[in-house]
């Protein structure tokens, strides 16, 4: 064999710029793709907004001015105030920060647990796919938000309880979705090729399975992110999940619900704003698909 | 018998559905000697690949069991290995080239990535390391080394299929099943990877076993040939004993319904008739009895044993023993 390593050294070069090629293939490819592109850039206005939020926010979030209560949107408060006078722009500001955090942590564990269970069901099956998934059917069984709604109360209130609640909520979506396609993976031959040259199972499933089976998670994911942030709202809406004052988006919008009528404003930006967090995330989910699979180049 | 490398004894597989058994393989016997090319022919659903995948153990199970039986590999029987030590001879000592090029490899992982996996999982090499041999591998099978990096999608059927070939030896095994490599394949494709295979091997000192219902291959490249229907080998020998005097009425039929280019006359193609035995409802005796010409009194009650025409050919036929 040793023979075989003469003149590396050409290859060697090619090795190096392969690895860093791989990912900047996946990011002309998402580059050129103008709807995720715009997706991201939002998201990326989020986090900024969610990071640096003291410096943005014009008022503090839990300031109150009783004298400047339901102003619409002007000079002093470009999206008016609330029913305590507090600052929407400012609460909108603050708010990215739990919104954005419940979202991703919820939907993180969600696709871990729901995705590992999922895979193992599929890949081994028999006995084991019919435990697991017969669990995951009583969980389904349960509507996701009584779900959500009963472990946190169990757990009680507080926003660390509520990414739990809302998380284990989502795992027999991920569960499902995960196994449905790990199931069409499987049975395909390079999965049998693999096995024939003594791939082990762990690895046939994380390298070979999981990155052929991504395509759905990912788009469920995204549109996850979007239900968790709503789910999370909902919550707080019936005091389990955030309490006030901390600002959060469907928090937010759930109070200013009895507002609606005379005040327009302090439902619709809040409303607006989750709105095109949902949009923005989804279109990158979208775009996201396609560059990560190389059969789709164009 | 030092040089035997492979030697099946009795294989029996069957595969169990809800309430019937399809009995698959039913007591094959082939040896493969080192360095030799065995070629496996017979019709779809004679067992062919599901003796190759019991070799590799590889029967799915459930449904698929392995009754009874021996594969002794390298003085070793394969059927008493724990999973473990069979992750360690598969790709390693024994590998496979798959019919189907176009789903055998992996689509989101680089085919060079793909070659380096298996040359990673049985010998100690850096990541770099593998990827040197692997792109040595390429080169060796005819495609550039450049393409290293390119996706299963970006090859023809014919690339494909070669970079299959680099990945079945790149541990340089002891032995190579090959699984219909050219069905695949439209012609002059398959000449070239007919010829590839025969001088890898050749190369590598491999041993093989060729799965195919293509003579032609057989003639092509082959030391000896097992014709096997319905689960059992009715004919074995060298090629020149089996092309010359074939002696399986079996085989007798399959030889005739070879198309002569040479034909003077257009004729109707011979054929075989009837169909093979229902896997699941195998009769007694002679498996072959009810679609054979030369059928005898004893055909339908006795199976025949294997019947030495000489040292080198064997057939499972009591015309055999008359003559």
């Amino acid at each position: 064999m040793s023979n075989l390593y003469a003149g590396s050294g050409k290859i060697n070069e090619s090795v190096k710029k392969r690895k860093k090629s791989q990912l900047k293939e996946i990011c002309i490819r998402l580059r050129r793709n103008r709807a995720a592109m715009f997706g991201l850039s939002v998201i990326l206005l989020l986090i900024i907004m969610a990071v640096f939020a003291p410096f943005i926010a014009p008022y503090n979030y839990d300031e109150q001015n009783l004298k400047m209560a339901n102003m619409f949107p002007g000079r002093e408060h470009i999206m008016g105030t609330d029913n305590f006078g507090r600052d929407i722009f400012s609460r909108i500001v603050y708010g990215s920060r739990i919104s954005l955090q419940v979202g991703f942590v919820a939907v993180g564990i969600g696709v871990l647990v729901g995705g590992t269970l999922g895979s193992f069901a599929a890949y081994y099956g028999g006995v084991a796919d019919n435990a697991i998934m017969r669990f995951i059917d009583i969980l389904l069984a349960i509507p996701s938000t009584l779900l959500a709604i009963s472990i946190a109360a169990a757990l009680g209130p507080g926003l660390t309880n509520a990414m739990i609640a809302v998380g284990v909520g989502t795992v027999p979506n991920y569960a499902r979705v995960v196994r449905a396609s790990v199931l069409t993976v499987k049975e395909q031959e390079f999965i049998e090729a693999a096995r024939c040259i003594g791939v082990k199972d762990y690895k046939i499933i994380l390298k070979h399975i999981i990155p052929n089976a991504m395509a759905p998670l990912i788009v469920q994911a995204t549109i996850g992110v979007a239900g968790a942030i709503l789910s999370a709202a909902a919550l707080s809406f019936i005091g389990l999940g955030i309490q006030p004052p901390t600002p959060e988006w469907g928090a937010m919008l759930s109070a200013g619900r009895a507002y609606i009528r005379d005040y327009w404003h302090v439902v619709t930006f809040p409303g607006v704003t989750i709105m095109l967090t949902i949009f923005s995330l989804n279109l990158f989910g979208d775009g996201l698909r396609d560059a990560l699979d190389p059969r789709l180049k164009r | 018998m030092e040089d035997i490398l492979l030697n099946i004894k009795d294989l029996v597989v069957s595969y169990n559905a809800d309430d019937r058994t399809v009995k698959a393989v039913n007591g094959i016997n082939i040896t493969v000697k080192k360095g030799e090319t065995v070629g496996l022919v017979g019709e779809t659903g004679a067992g062919k690949t599901t003796t190759a995948k019991a070799i590799l153990r590889l029967v799915p199970n459930p449904p698929g069991k392995i009754e009874k039986g021996e594969i002794i590999f390298d003085n070793k029987d394969l059927l008493e290995n724990s999973e473990h030590e069979m992750q360690k001879i598969r790709g390693n000592k024994i590998s496979m080239i798959f019919q189907d090029p176009m789903t055998a490899l992996n689509p989101v992982i680089p085919v060079g990535e793909q070659i380096a996996e298996v040359i990673r999982l049985h010998q100690k090499v850096s990541r770099a390391e593998a990827e040197i041999l692997a792109g040595k591998m390429l080169k060796m099978v005819g495609i550039p080394q450049e393409r290293l990096n390119e996706y299963p999608h970006q090859f023809s059927g014919g690339m494909k299929q070669r970079v299959v070939i680099a990945i079945a030896l790149a541990c340089n095994p002891q032995l190579l099943i090959a699984d219909e490599p050219t069905t695949a394949l439209d012609v002059t494709i398959q000449a070239q990877i007919l010829e590839l295979i025969l001088k890898l091997k050749e190369d590598f000192n491999t041993s093989m076993l060729m799965i195919t219902h293509d003579l032609g291959v057989v003639a092509e490249i082959c030391d000896k040939v097992a014709i096997v229907y319905a689960g059992e080998v009715v004919e074995f020998g060298t090629i020149e004993e089996v092309f010359r005097h074939p002696a399986h009425p079996y085989t007798k039929g399959l030889f005739a319904a070879i198309p002569l280019i040479n034909g003077k006359k257009l004729k109707r193609l011979h054929y075989i008739p009837g169909l093979m035995p229902d896997p699941t409802n195998l009769s007694s005796g002679c498996r072959f009895n009810p679609r054979c010409d030369y059928k005898l009194d004893c055909c339908e009650k006795l199976s025949p044993e294997d019947i030495y025409i000489n040292e080198n050919h064997f057939a499972k036929c009591y015309l055999c023993a008359q003559n």
